[in-house]
């Protein structure tokens, strides 16, 4: 019970991240163990300054963000 | 699995009969809600389930993007119920708040019928599709698909499509904000306060504590609910209300020049921490909604259907036919949708078997979010309605004038009522707040001031709403311009390539410059338009999102064709026709229509004549805003024109491409991925 509940508050938790355009830095990091294990992993402010970054940077296809 | 479908469908058919079947009576609006969510089930598992695996084909053994480019950035397999949240967050926004309101005035049926028969049918289809087509390139953008699959002049079309919608959508719901504040200092401060909100919360979540999240959003949604209540004193006191009583002019140069100052500064200062408000509050307050209309169950006291459904209202020109159907876009089906289902969705999707859960229930949410403004718009007295609805050219700038000409038109109402109300939500006056949403402010108020705080929080709630309205309004005016300037440079760089560099300051400056210089022009004339602005300027978003949302219709048409799919090819065409027939009706109607309310055109000579005989005609008060009524005409002539010929070239291009796939023996799609990689060549870019 208890550990379902907590497992939906994380599951909000990321939700709301995402929401404003910031993805879940553990699988984040996870990715980078897996895939890059010799390279540097950002740190988690470097990762969500990095995030914000590209958020609103507009190239081409980097279409973010909604009017109506 | 089968007899909880058949109690929705039961359901469905009980409260949908108690909708229709209650004439004369007021019905409650819980029953609306009942009713839309039921349609919202049956039509998801049997139509959308039915178009994603019958007609796409959806392959859940495909690797989808997200997998194929996984970086954990951008291309990130996601949960889907995260990815749905992130999803409605990105296509939610003022849209479908503004529209059901504005449409109310034909009564409540005609609006949420479209509104349920448009998701249905056309809003969620168009989402779904452009979500499973991008999924399947990589998530490339809807302009890169219409550049590869059906040519660059068709591509260049749709390119142009964006840049127009974008500024009108940016001028219009600036244009709504300017309305709801004007003369109101509560208003203005409240809204005022988040930018230096936004300051302390950038400037905390950059070098304080960086990426706490929910300390910023907690931080910042404190210091607004103090910034609501202390609008109240500053609304009391004459000395400090002085500074924010602002008119309407003056707010459209302050929005003018905070789209451009918040487009060039860095975003983690302002745009950032103001996404995070206004996102959250956004999904709180229609929440805080749906609850509340469960909750207090308010009747709807505006008639199902009204006089006006003769093109006779006062809040827009123009019959039913075709007008609703672009009255109301957002809730029912908006081409914007198409630009978020081609960005950052299709790079997170996990599993195709999860388009049409995103695609389709996304867009069924939004409709929903629609219902409920719609409701919204139907609790309060219509008499109340009318008065916020209609220029002060119509109904005059006094309670005792205003009650009288409503009154005439069939909804008696009092000049003490129209008081009241303001007195209730704390302004001096509600007369002529056009743009809807100081009228769904005040209905939103009424509901839930009847189950939290009753009228002695009316005023509170009504700045709430708004507060709610402007934030996320001024969060599209500053990404709006962002991406008209992108759009921009990416367009003059054709020609001045060093125009292209979007990290060089001056180019900035000049982009931002020149987009606001647009969608500014259209918002100060609509300010000053002595028709109230939204009467001309809303069926001009409306026109332009159908348009692209038909543009965007066509491309998945032509797909489905070169797919070898054709026999499911009627999904997209019927939205794909009656979108066509709309906005090409209304185009062609808003610019040659010889009724001068209605046609621009026909508007524009009526008022050259007058001036020519030094003849000044109502609304307008001196020759001078007679001849910026002509401009403005021709302008909007313009650009209702351009509308209707992008979806002609369309159209065009669409003949031209489905025979050519109809004689190629093989599908001729170009996907990447998949199990079959031979039909993969594409990713040329």
């Amino acid at each position: 019970m208890i550990e379902g509940l907590q497992r939906f508050c994380r599951c909000a938790a990321r939700t709301a991240h995402l929401m404003v355009g910031i993805p879940d830095y553990e699988t984040y990091v996870r990715h980078r163990r897996v895939t890059h294990p010799e390279e540097p992993i950002m740190t988690y402010e470097e990762f969500y300054r990095e995030v914000q970054k590209r958020r609103y940077t507009m190239e081409k296809g980097q279409f973010r963000g909604g009017c109506c | 699995m089968r007899l909880p479908w058949a109690g929705v469908v039961v359901l469905g058919v009980i409260s949908s009969a108690v909708v229709a079947l209650n004439r004369g009576e007021p019905v409650n609006a819980a029953w609306l809600l009942v009713a839309s969510v039921c349609i919202y089930f049956i039509s998801y598992r049997f139509y959308g389930l039915f178009i994603a695996k019958k007609a796409l084909g959806i392959d859940p053994a495909r690797q989808t993007p997200a997998y194929r480019h996984n970086d954990g950035l951008d291309y990130v397999p996601t949960n889907r119920y995260e990815l749905f949240g992130h999803h409605f967050a990105a296509i939610a926004g003022a849209g479908p708040l503004v529209g059901p309101v504005l449409a109310a005035q034909m009564g409540y049926l005609p609006g949420t019928l479209w509104i349920l028969g448009g998701v249905v049918f056309a809003g969620a289809v168009q989402d779904m599709t452009v979500l499973f087509i991008s999924t399947r390139r990589d998530g490339r953008s809807l302009g890169d698909m219409i550049r590869s699959e059906m040519g660059p002049v068709a591509g260049a079309a749709a390119g142009i499509g964006v840049l127009l919608i974008c500024v009108i959508i940016i001028a219009v719901l600036a244009l709504v904000v300017v309305k709801a504040l004007t003369a109101s200092p509560w208003g203005t401060f409240a809204v005022l306060a988040t930018i230096p909100i936004a300051f302390i919360m950038g400037l905390y979540d950059r070098f304080f504590r960086p990426g706490r999240l929910a300390e910023v959003s907690i931080l910042g949604a404190v210091l607004l609910l103090a910034a609501i209540v202390f609008g109240r004193n500053v609304a009391a006191l004459p000395a400090l209300a002085y500074y924010f009583n602002l008119s309407g002019p003056t707010l459209a140069l302050i929005i003018i020049g905070y789209g451009f100052v918040a487009s060039v500064i860095p975003v983690w200062l302002l745009l950032v921490p103001r996404t995070y408000l206004s996102t959250f509050m956004k999904v709180g307050a229609l929440v805080l909604l749906a609850a509340g209309i469960i909750i207090v169950r308010s009747e709807l006291q505006l008639a199902a259907i009204t006089r006006f459904v003769d093109g006779t209202g006062p809040v827009w020109a123009g019959s039913l036919f075709p007008f609703l159907f672009i009255t109301i876009a957002c809730g029912s089906v908006s081409g914007w949708h198409s630009l978020v289902s081609s960005g950052t969705t299709p790079k997170m999707i996990e599993n195709e078997s999860q388009i049409p859960f995103i695609g389709y229930g996304g867009m069924l949410t939004e409709s929903f979010v629609a219902i409920m403004a719609m409701i919204g718009a139907s609790v309060i007295h219509p008499g109340v309605y009318f008065a916020m609805n209609s220029s002060a050219g119509l109904i005059g700038s006094t309670a005792a004038q205003a009650a009288h000409v409503i009154s005439s038109w069939g909804f008696t109402v009092t000049p003490e009522m129209l008081s009241q109300v303001a007195h209730d939500v704390g302004e001096t006056t509600i007369l002529s707040r056009t743009g809807g949403a100081p009228t769904l402010a005040v209905g939103m108020a009424t509901i839930f001031a009847q189950f939290l705080g009753g009228r002695a929080l009316m005023g509170i709630w009504y700045h709430f709403a708004i507060l709610f309205e402007a934030l996320f309004i001024l969060t599209t005016v500053d990404s709006g311009t962002r991406i008209c300037r992108f759009m921009i440079q990416d367009y003059v760089g054709n020609l001045v390539p060093s125009f292209k560099d979007t990290k060089s300051w001056t180019n900035n400056l000049i982009g931002s410059g020149i987009s606001c210089v647009l969608w500014g022009y259209l918002l100060y004339e609509g300010v000053i338009d002595p028709y109230g602005g939204i009467w001309t300027m809303w069926p001009l978003f409306g026109a332009t999102n159908q348009m692209l949302a038909a543009i965007a219709l066509i491309l998945c048409t032509v797909i489905l064709f070169k797919m070898k799919r054709e026999r499911f090819a009627w999904i997209t065409i019927v939205p794909t026709v009656w979108l066509v027939i709309c906005t090409v009706t209304a185009g062609l109607e808003k610019v040659f229509d010889p009724d001068p309310e209605v046609g621009f055109i026909s508007h524009a000579l009526k008022f050259s004549r007058a001036l020519e005989a030094h003849h000044v005609l109502a609304p307008a008060r001196s020759l001078g805003t007679m001849s910026r009524v002509i401009t403005n005409d021709y302008v909007d002539a313009g650009l209702a024109a351009l509308a209707v010929a992008l979806v002609v070239i369309m159209i065009i291009y669409a003949v031209i491409e489905i025979p050519r796939a109809m004689s190629a023996p093989d599908s001729t799609v170009i996907e990447i991925g998949g199990p079959t990689e031979a039909v993969a060549g594409g990713g040329d870019d």
